[in-house]
């Protein structure tokens, strides 16, 4: 079916808009008592109809085990798989044949927040995170060592579960 | 005389301090009301709600980059913002805004010149303005400037016409140019919006036509000329626009005020106007002017934000066909009117005569709405898909 083609009905003689006119004022003068939408970002980050859904893909976390370390394996798939190729790994392995990377830094310029790396991680160590303010002073702050990222304290994203596609 | 001289140049100071300051409060009423309309918050970051929006605005009109276009034609185009920003502000002169104000040295009438010819003085000073858009279009050497510039000479000697029209009814009840003697007829025998409704309609709408605002803002007309006769402008000549835009708009509403809601008469009291001026009287009056005029800055900010633009033609077709015929049917039967009752029935200016002039206009009012709306009501447009 070829695209729907709006037709307005328009008059065919001079109309008179007075009367539009005033009800349009009316309309607009109304307005002014409603109850606003504008939600005020830097103190009022949620309303009641608004929130960031946690299936949000930003700022990456790097999850880390009891001790504090980083769960990290180093197994390589998520540089493997990143279409943006902004994970850089260095793996490492210590005395009793457990590995770790040695460098773990995500470019979050190049980072396209896709959330690949953190579905196919095996570990459940890297994750994109529910938080999106991440602004810095200079170019090179944006490149997240292992360190930052086993930092970062906010809430990780759900992705999204094809075997639960609403969330529920 | 140094009495005369000193407090003049003090009320020139205030004045135009006032007048500045008004403007800058506009500009951000403007945004915010139009936000409000909006279902919206408008700028309310800058200081409490919003108030130091203007200033930080200012100030970065001030570090902003003047351009030059290469071709543009430098003289003009530098002069044109001044010659539409200085009498916008020089139109307020001679308009009384409060009571006279009685001081240890002389009572100081609160208007900063009361000329003999007051009225006229603000027709031919308003008209001024236009030459400085005019000047912008040209001088830009653009064509969406120079059409710009074009239609608001086109449509400000349009309105023009039917604006001076529709007050030489305000003068026949009058009786005088002066506008402290215009307020005074009116605190006699009240307010022209009763004796002369038609009159102010016509004044209305040919006043945001000559301020060029909307739905009468052809001149900018973004949609179809960028930004008019100011596209080439930036920083600080850019907001001389701006500012002859609005305080033409706070002229404009004074006018109104004072041509037919008694100026600073506070209404259905005479102890404003008799007696000895006291410094009371002047601060009530004083706020009774303002909140005219802040009345109409309203209607000019809700109109601009509640109609559509007109077309080109039908702007004219207004101007020329409607307006115009209306002001010279209008001045001939209001003329009738005040001659038949001052000559043959012999009364003089007051209560009744406003009375009677008033169910003149009330009959005209009614004749003109049902004509302008005589049975064509449009429905809203409909739309179906084909």
């Amino acid at each position: 079916m070829a695209i729907g083609v709006k037709v307005l009905k328009r008059p065919t003689r001079e109309t008179s808009y007075l009367r539009a006119t005033l009800s349009g004022m009316a309309l607009t003068f109304s307005h002014i008592f409603r109850p606003k939408v504008t939600m005020q970002y830097p103190e009022q980050r949620a309303t009641d109809d608004w929130t960031l859904s946690s299936r949000w893909r930003g700022t990456h976390r790097m999850l880390t085990d009891e001790q504090g370390r980083a769960k990290c394996v180093a197994c390589g798939l998520c540089p493997q798989i990143c279409p943006a190729n902004c994970i850089k790994l260095v793996p490492g392995e210590d005395e009793n044949g457990h590995r770790y990377p040695l460098i773990y830094e995500i470019d979050e310029f190049r980072c396209v927040f896709c959330g690949y790396c953190q579905e196919v991680c095996p570990e459940e160590a890297i994750h994109v995170g529910v938080h999106y303010e991440n602004s810095e002073y200079s170019r090179d702050r944006f490149v997240y060592d292992l360190e930052r990222l086993c930092a970062q304290t906010h809430p990780v994203s759900t992705l999204w579960d094809p075997s639960d596609p609403k969330g529920e | 005389m140094t009495f005369f001289l000193v407090s003049s140049a003090i009320k020139v100071f205030v004045v135009f301090n006032a007048i500045m300051v008004g403007v800058a409060m506009l500009t951000l009423a403007e945004r915010r009301i139009c936000a409000w309309m909006q279902d919206r918050l408008g700028p309310n970051r800058v200081g409490p709600q919003g108030l130091l929006q203007p200033a930080a605005d200012g100030l970065k009109n001030f570090l902003k980059e003047e351009t030059y276009p290469a071709l543009a034609d430098r003289t003009l185009f530098t002069l044109a913002p001044l010659i539409s920003f200085v009498p916008a502000l020089l139109t307020f002169a001679v308009i009384p805004f409060a009571a006279p104000l009685p001081t240890p040295w002389g009572v100081v009438p609160m208007v900063v010149a009361d000329l003999p010819v007051g009225f006229l003085y603000i027709l031919a000073i308003s008209s001024l303005g236009v030459y400085g858009i005019v000047l912008a279009g040209w001088s830009s050497n653009n064509k969406y400037s120079l059409l710009g510039g074009l239609r608001a000479s086109a449509q400000m000697i349009s309105y023009e016409i039917s604006m001076g029209m529709s007050t030489v009814a305000v003068l026949l009840l009058a009786g005088n140019v002066t506008l402290t003697q215009v307020i005074a007829q009116q605190q006699q025998g009240g307010w022209f919006i009763i004796s002369l409704t038609l009159a102010f309609l016509i004044f209305f709408i040919s006043a945001l036509a000559e301020t060029n605002r909307l739905p009468f803002d052809l001149p900018e007309a973004e949609g179809e000329l960028i930004a008019g006769y100011h596209t080439e402008y930036s920083a600080m000549k850019f907001s001389m626009f701006y500012i002859a835009e609005y305080s033409n708009m706070v002229t404009a509403s004074a006018l109104m005020a004072t041509l037919f809601f008694g100026g600073w008469d506070i209404p259905f009291t005479s102890w404003d106007q008799t007696g000895d001026p006291s410094v009371l009287k002047t601060l009530a009056t004083l706020a009774a002017f303002v909140a005219k005029t802040g009345f109409f800055l309203f209607t000019y900010i809700w109109i601009r934000w509640t109609l559509p633009r007109f077309r080109y033609d039908q702007l004219m077709a207004l101007g020329w066909k409607v307006l115009l015929p209306l002001a010279l049917g209008y001045l001939a039967v209001i003329a009738t009117a005040i001659w038949y009752l001052h000559a043959q029935l012999g009364w003089t200016y007051g209560t009744p005569f406003t009375l009677a002039l008033g169910a003149v206009n009330l009959v005209l009012v009614g004749a003109v709405v049902w004509w302008l709306d005589r049975g064509r009501i449009i429905s809203a447009s409909t739309a179906e898909v084909a």
